[in-house]
């Protein structure tokens, strides 16, 4: 016996990286624009999506919903009459923090890629995990809100950096709180120069109206323009 | 706790790498813009790699520094932590020359003369 040196030189996440492109390959053949939802607990992603994949002008959306665990998210999007299918991290205690594209995969044939334009998968809440596993979307976004402090976007630069647009959600609080927007729009552009963002209130519908405008576009060209 | 997911795939890639010998090396390189935590990786690792050729393999975490490129002045600096921005032209069009790595660079198998031949046939 003695030890012997292999080359390996692989993507650890290589893996995944296949499955996310069959993904990707299946929803371009039917035309399907994916948006892949990402943000902490209690950001509001399930909300922001409430208030516009009810009226989204000629496009036709469905949603899959990615929890650790039940269908409170699913349910919520289920009632507006949009398709909506769900896949859990775990059906035990503690699943996985992310969604990864083999269990985006596994919800493919559930989805009526057919009879959508857009399909929007929200991720698991989680501010670091999300980032590291593409699915095989076209456009990811991710929710931010203004209870979170104006440092989010230094301590978790990666979710920051891999996303085409922010939505800024919960404006509507800002006069009772001490948070300073301009210091957030600072903290990002710091760690992604130039990204787009919107300042929204899912609640009061505030600022909906471009949330609504990106979808359309990104559903109609397929893609996110500079 | 991606961590748990990173250290199955970095079993899983050693394990196709290692022809069936007991791996005692796993030699990884992180990019200082990934988001992952060396203490965590290293624990995740030693507990998927129970019952596999990784079992009690030592994890070699090598840090890859974060090397920006500035596409309007084409300058290319080491980055130490956030702004992004480009610290000569003042750009944010800037694009990771390095520091994004997440791959298994080697391992080391304990292997015998003949399995020697067959990793070198293969």
């Amino acid at each position: 016996m003695h030890r012997t040196h292999v080359k390996v030189l692989e993507d650890v996440l290589d893996a995944n990286g296949t499955i996310a492109r069959a993904n990707r390959a299946d929803f371009d053949r039917e035309g399907v624009t994916v948006v892949n939802l990402m943000g902490s607990p209690g950001a509001g992603k399930t909300t922001v999506l409430e208030q516009v994949v009810g009226s989204l002008p000629g496009v036709r959306v469905g949603v899959l919903e990615g929890d650790v665990k039940g269908s409170f998210d699913a349910d919520r999007i289920a009632a507006l009459h949009v398709p909506v299918t769900q896949i859990n991290t775990d059906p035990s205690f503690g699943g996985e923090c992310h969604l990864d594209a083999n269990m985006v995969r596994s919800a493919v044939p559930m989805l009526p890629l057919a009879e959508i334009d857009l399909l929007v998968i929200e991720n698991v809440g989680n501010l670091v995990c999300p980032a590291e596993f593409q699915v095989g979307e076209h456009a990811r976004v991710m929710v931010t809100s203004v209870t979170e402090g104006e440092d989010k976007p230094l301590k978790y630069p990666l979710m920051f950096r891999a996303c085409e647009l922010v939505l800024v959600n919960k404006i509507d609080l800002l006069p009772h709180l001490d948070f300073d927007l301009d210091k957030l729009l600072y903290h990002l552009d710091a760690v992604h120069p130039g990204v787009r963002h919107i300042e929204l209130s899912a609640k009061s519908g505030e600022g909906t109206e471009a949330w609504r405008d990106w979808l359309v576009e990104v559903a109609t060209h397929g893609h996110v323009h500079a | 706790m991606h961590e748990l997911s990173i250290a199955s795939a970095i079993v899983a890639t050693a394990e196709r790498h290692a022809g069936g010998s007991p791996v005692s090396v796993v030699r990884v390189r992180v990019g200082r813009l990934r988001q992952v935590v060396p203490d965590s990786l290293e624990f995740c690792f030693g507990m998927v790699a129970r019952d596999s050729v990784c079992e009690g393999a030592r994890l070699e975490l090598e840090v890859v520094p974060a090397v920006l490129r500035c596409a309007a002045c084409t300058h290319e600096w080491e980055l130490e932590e956030p702004p992004f921005w480009c610290p000569e032209c003042a750009g944010g069009d800037v694009a990771a020359v390095r520091g994004e790595e997440l791959e298994v660079e080697s391992i080391e198998i304990e292997a015998n003369q003949e399995e020697d031949a067959c990793i070198a046939r293969t």
